[in-house]
């Protein structure tokens, strides 16, 4: 059996947008221990001014998310031990987003880019309509279905190349949230969903490599959904829908 | 970078060109084991209409195509952005579409 070591060698960064650097700490190891404890720890015993985000520690917020290893993961459901190089651990703040300080990123750019991408209702019946059902045999329904798990945690954002070549790239989240409303069969946007993912930060600078699939700790698929949001606006396009 | 409509242009040239790409290299593979000269080859492009067409097409794909490709890895890789990627694209497009077409009518021309 391997011998389990006392004390992890944890990496931390520290700083805020104008820059920063790595601070080391000891911690100790216990037998179950996520990257999120981990950081806590070392917040609660050893440096009070460590700034990180989390809320509900179960995976079902999306605040928690942070480079470890070099590698974007949701911290509150990582264990140390799938994320450990030898014995150490590097803690960065999520990439493609400003740092607001040490660990804590602004995610405002992310969100904002979910709007941009018409990733919002468009209602088609008003309050006195009668709800219409939709079954689960629904194809559209299905589609929907597929994306609707997003937690906002943006490490699909963060593992994005084309992100971190054009900032201004719409992102594998707000696309899959724009292909989640596309197919949404209560929904009377589909065009402004379309025009919204066609522009020049659209969904076509997707170069189809997966890093965001790969990455999603929810298994979601954005790549999929994007080249979805391919077809349909090719299709929209020949019938002048679109472009 | 790549709107809907420069997207539409880079995949709809692809499609034009595959083709006309495999047709170029089975004619010179016939060419080369026909044993065809120079003057041979020169004497069935020029005047041809077919000819003309064909690579006169191929020309103006190519163009397209790889001045779309080309702002892609530039911006991608250097940033560049605004109006200076448009010149850069159409620029480069253009210059592919006179260096080509003044290839094409060397040997097409009657
Ligand atoms: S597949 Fe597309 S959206 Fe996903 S990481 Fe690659 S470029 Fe980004
Ligand atoms: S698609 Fe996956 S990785 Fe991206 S924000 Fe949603 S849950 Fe997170
Ligand atoms: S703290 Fe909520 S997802 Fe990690």
């Amino acid at each position: 059996m391997r011998s389990v070591p006392k004390h992890l060698e944890v990496s931390i960064w520290r700083g805020d947008s104008a820059g920063g650097y790595f601070e080391d700490f000891q911690v100790p190891a216990q037998k179950n221990q996520t990257i999120l404890d981990v950081v806590s720890w070392i917040q609660q015993n050893e440096d009070a001014t460590l700034s990180y985000r989390y809320a509900c520690r179960v995976g079902m917020c999306g605040s928690c998310a942070m480079m470890v290893n070099g590698v974007p993961r949701w911290t509150c459901r990582t264990h140390v031990n799938k994320a450990m190089k030898g014995n150490r651990l590097e803690v960065a703040p999520l990439r493609n987003m400003p740092v607001i300080k040490d660990l804590a990123t602004d995610m405002d750019v992310f969100f904002d880019k979910w709007v941009k991408a018409e990733g919002v209702h468009h209602p088609s019946k008003t309050r006195e309509d009668v709800i219409e059902p939709i079954t689960g045999d629904n194809i559209e329904r299905a589609k929907a279905n597929a994306g609707i798990e997003c937690i906002n945690c943006a490490v699909c954002y963060a593992a994005c190349d084309t992100v971190r070549g054009n900032p201004n790239y719409l992102g594998p989240a707000a696309l899959q949230r724009a292909w989640t409303v596309y197919n949404d069969v209560k929904d009377a946007g589909k065009r402004a969903v379309l025009a919204a993912v066609s522009g020049r930060d659209g969904c076509h600078n997707c170069h189809t490599q997966g890093s965001c699939t790969l990455y999603c700790p929810n298994d979601l698929d954005p790549m999929g959904a994007i080249a979805g949001l391919k077809r349909a606006t090719i299709a929209a396009a020949f019938k002048k829908e679109v472009g | 970078m790549l709107n809907l409509r420069l997207y539409l242009v880079q995949r709809m040239s692809a499609m034009i060109m595959a083709p006309l790409v495999l047709g170029h290299i089975v004619v010179m593979i016939y060419a080369n084991r026909g044993g065809l000269s120079t003057g041979e080859i020169l004497g069935r492009t020029q005047g041809s209409v077919f000819w003309a067409t064909y690579y006169g097409v191929f020309v103006a794909v190519v163009s397209l195509h790889a001045a779309i490709g080309l702002r892609v890895i530039l911006a991608e890789t250097t940033g560049l952005k605004g109006p200076a990627l448009g010149v850069f694209t159409w620029g480069f497009c253009l210059a592919t579409l006179l260096l080509g077409g003044h290839a094409v009518w060397a040997v097409v021309a009657p």
